[in-house]
């Protein structure tokens, strides 16, 4: 991973619409005014959202006068955080964890198949727009491993005898429903197996 | 005061000291790469560490505080391989380029790695390579050689006040850069060049121009404006390479301005190394014997009246005494140093100079700027200002709109009928300004050039002294000249002390017919039938319009004395030699005497600054502040006339004559143009 380049087609302006903009307001009520600089994350999240899921330089400028503070600073906290796309993504947004619990359990392979299904360099959205990938530094569901997260949503104990499955349904606009792929209760022991002391765990 | 053991040494320390500060004052040096003293904290260098008793792991010295009863260990084996270790990370990323590297010689870390370092590398895999960014016309980026030490970073916020440089992503991938890539907005830019402990950021235009143990080392102080930071001149044959900022608390710190660093290549071009004299419309060469007979028939056959001397913006003292007595001696009343008509009174050395001074500046508690720009007029100063500012966020007021500032401050007003209210205490300022312990008022020349300015100047001294803010500890009285000349020109006496602007109105109706300019490049005048002397360094704006030219040496290629706008006399020291057949203004004037067979004043230039010294008012000695003079202090009335109150702008990099001749000047000035037209859309 190396610094997120930022898009070369960037749009003009960028303006919160109406609905965000109250969104927006309230976010700032959460904060003291004298920090009001600390709504800078949710605010850009809010404009990433706003905008399919990618943030232009105007939104960082719009949120660097929204707020106050050098266009600097609100530009580093946006590469900082790997949650903020600098350049668009594909309507499904795979990111793949490889951090070492997940790259044990084979991630690699997971990672292959994107290469092979969707593109064959990370942030590269598919031929046919509907997907972008990346790998991700660790994503908090290692019991789960390997896993990734889609969007709002997290795929797990995968196998590369599931992924390409899972990837196609993206591709084809139709995904399928997220969650555990051995058919885990969260992250409760496969088939409600019961632990050492005889207590079901589930 | 609390006791800390360095290396089974116990000493004593203040208060709020850092580990690292306590170990030096205990003589044990710490190896640094983040910490400076006159920045915020960072700790991400990780160099300083040293070990500390019942830790199990060594400390950052130079975030940690110290307390009583530390023990501090520096010279241990585990802190040598921590050290060790450090380096061989910082290492690890960083280029082997030092042969072509313009830090070489004067890089942290070269220096460090050769003291605490490991003798190879065991580092096989592939370095990191990073972009480089531009930074404007001033900062070459070799971003590779980065350590992320973020002392740029800290410095554009804290001390500059723009923040514009940052670190973007993160871990490996961390990189300094500025926002786009746009040029920093900053007259301290150049700072960053020597706060960079590695090769990082660099002087662009002295990029491989040479190495630091080839040049000649002069320590001097600066002319670009009245604030006299002092700075070392490095040399190399007759060029003047670069110039560097030298510590000095009271006036700069340890920053100077962008001007006074880069207008040094303006040094080398334009020269006028030869005298010359104009036939048929074009300068010729000509000998120096040619130039003075032309020079002493002119003088000879002109009515006295009709001669006027103007001194310029970046004369010694003692050319200003010496030009003074020559004038005397040929019995010439006309001459001025001012480039406007500023209304000056030199009753009271208090009332021309900045009486809180600069330093004093950090001790204050309320800033009100009449009719100034500090920003533009005095960079160091304004950048005191900041500091006092970012320290106290002490209120500040201004009348009269100066623009950016790099500090927040409010408008009282852009009329004079203002400052007649702060006078009656009918506005918020004055109530601010009662309040405040140790207040400054600060008095521009864009305020001095009002038709107000005599009621502006000594309503605000008596309105100051009423209410006891000018006594034995503060004077709150402060004006701010621009030019380096200036107060030392006005110590002398060389201007018409009647504030009748004589000068400037015969100026206006071209009623001389022969007019000698010393340096003075800066003057708004229109020729008509004058005969012109121009008599210094640089081709600029009069020498175009010069009859004859006489080469004289500009502030880096002679001695001389200056008093900044504190009042403080300093001594400016010849670095290098001038050009062609460049005589010190002093002695021309005497070869001009001996050409109209007259005696000379001064026979040596020692005789010449004993006599200059002896005219100062209010002397103490070299790099001191003035004697203070708050007793018998004079009121006068001026009128108040109902106008407007505007700052004028400057063109910054455009000041002087050195500064329009530099290169490097007018590439800033086109990069802050571009960057203007943009925002504006024109």
């Amino acid at each position: 991973m190396s610094v997120k380049k930022v898009y070369d087609k960037q749009p003009d302006t960028f303006e919160f619409t109406k609905e965000n903009l109250v969104l927006a307001e309230n976010i700032l009520n959460k904060y003291p005014k004298e920090r009001k600089k600390s709504a800078v994350m949710p605010l850009l999240y809010l404009a990433q959202n706003q905008n399919d899921n990618w943030i232009p330089l105007a939104a960082l400028k719009y949120i660097g006068k929204f707020l106050s503070m050098p266009y600097i600073n609100v530009y580093e906290i946006a590469t900082f955080y790997s949650m903020y796309n600098l350049s668009p993504v594909g309507k499904y947004f795979v990111q793949v964890c490889t951090t070492t619990p997940c790259l044990l359990r084979g991630a690699n392979e997971i990672v292959k198949a994107c290469q092979k299904k969707i593109s064959k360099n990370e942030n590269t959205i598919s031929e046919n727009g509907m997907c972008s990938w990346t790998e991700v530094e660790c994503l908090g569901a290692c019991v789960n491993a390997p896993m990734m997260q889609v969007n709002r949503d997290y795929y797990e104990d995968l196998s590369k005898n599931n992924i390409e499955k899972i990837l196609d349904s993206f591709m084809q606009d139709d995904p399928i429903k997220p969650g555990s792929f051995r058919n885990r209760k969260n992250s409760a022991p496969e088939n409600n197996k019961i632990n050492g002391n005889g207590i079901n765990n589930a | 005061m609390p006791k800390i053991t360095v290396n089974n040494k116990e000493i004593e320390f203040e208060n709020g000291m850092t580990v690292l500060q306590a170990c030096e004052l205990a003589g044990a040096e710490i190896p640094r790469f983040c910490y400076h003293e006159r920045l915020s904290i960072a700790g991400n260098c990780r160099m300083c560490l040293v070990e500390m008793e019942k830790s199990s792991k060594p400390i950052a010295s130079c975030a940690m505080p110290a307390t009583e009863g530390m023990k501090i260990k520096t010279n241990t084996e585990k802190v040598e391989k921590a050290r060790k270790g450090v380096m061989e990370f910082l290492l690890a990323n960083h280029p082997l380029d030092c042969p072509v590297c313009d830090q070489g010689g004067e890089c942290d870390l070269q220096d460090q790695s050769l003291y605490y370092g490991f003798d190879k590398s065991r580092f096989k895999e592939n370095k990191r390579k990073v972009k480089d960014k531009y930074m404007g016309p001033l900062i070459k980026t070799i971003m590779t050689r980065c350590i992320h030490c973020t002392r740029c970073v800290r410095f554009a916020t804290e001390v500059a006040g723009v923040t514009e440089i940052g670190a973007i992503g993160r871990g490996e991938n961390m990189e300094i850069t500025t926002f786009l890539e746009k040029s920093m907005e900053s007259e301290l830019s150049a700072n960053v060049i020597d706060l960079c402990p590695v090769g990082a950021l660099t002087s662009k235009p002295y990029a491989f121009e040479a190495r630091p143990w080839e040049l000649k080392k002069t320590e001097t102080i600066d002319v670009m404006d009245a604030v006299g930071s002092n700075i070392r001149v490095d040399t190399y044959g007759w060029e003047v390479k670069r110039v560097l900022p030298r510590l000095n608390e009271e006036i700069n710190d340890e920053w100077i301005s962008d001007k006074t660093r880069y207008a040094c290549d303006g040094l080398l071009k334009q020269r006028i190394d030869k005298p010359f004299k104009r036939e048929n419309g074009k300068l010729i060469e000509c000998s120096w014997d040619e130039a003075l007979n032309i020079v002493g028939s002119k003088i000879k056959e002109t009515d006295k009246n009709q001669i006027g001397f103007h001194a310029g913006d970046m004369l010694s003292m003692e050319t200003i005494n010496s030009l003074k007595e020559f004038a005397k001696k040929l019995s010439i009343p006309n001459y001025e140093f001012r480039e406007k008509p500023l209304y000056l009174n030199s009753d009271n050395k208090m009332n021309y100079i900045f009486n809180s001074s600069i330093k004093g500046i950090e001790e204050s508690d309320c800033i009100v700027l009449i009719g100034t720009n500090p920003r533009h007029e005095a960079t160091m100063l304004n950048a005191r200002i900041r500091k006092a500012f970012v320290a106290k966020k002490i209120p500040i007021i201004s009348f009269g709109d100066p623009g950016d500032l790099t500090y927040d401050y409010t408008n009282a007003g852009n009329s004079t009928e203002d400052i007649k209210k702060l006078l009656n205490k009918e506005n918020e300022t004055s109530k601010i300004l009662l309040n405040s312990k140790k207040p400054i008022i600060i008095i521009g020349e864009s305020a001095l050039e009002l038709k107000s300015a005599k009621f502006i100047l000594q309503g605000i001294k008596k309105f100051l002294k009423e209410n006891n803010f000018i006594n034995e500890n503060w004077n709150a009285f402060n004006v701010l000249l621009q030019n380096a000349s200036s107060v030392g020109a006005i110590d002398l006496g060389f201007f018409e002390k009647d504030n009748s602007f004589n000068f400037f109105n015969k100026l206006k109706n071209n009623e001389f017919k022969l007019l000698y300019f010393i340096g003075s490049d800066n003057l708004d005048f229109i020729k008509s039938n004058e005969f012109i002397i121009y008599q210094g360094s640089h081709g600029d704006r009069m020498a175009q319009i010069a009859d004859v030219i006489l080469p004289s040496p500009a502030y880096t290629e002679q001695n001389g004395l200056f008093i900044n706008l504190e009042g403080r006399l300093q001594k400016s020291n010849k670095s290098t030699y001038p050009p062609g057949s460049s005589k010190e203004d002093w002695k021309i004037f005497n070869l001009i005497l001996n050409n109209l067979e007259e005696d000379e004043k001064f026979k040596n230039f020692v005789e010449l600054r004993t006599d200059t010294i002896s005219k100062i008012k209010n002397h103490t000695d070299f790099d001191l502040l003035p004697k203070k003079t708050i007793q018998d202090l004079k009121f006068e009335s001026g009128s108040l006339i109902n106008e407007p109150i505007y700052v004028n702008e400057i063109d910054y990099y455009f000041s002087n004559s050195i500064a329009r001749s530099s290169k490097t000047m007018s590439d800033c000035r086109a990069a802050r143009s571009k960057k203007l037209n943009k925002i504006t859309g024109s």
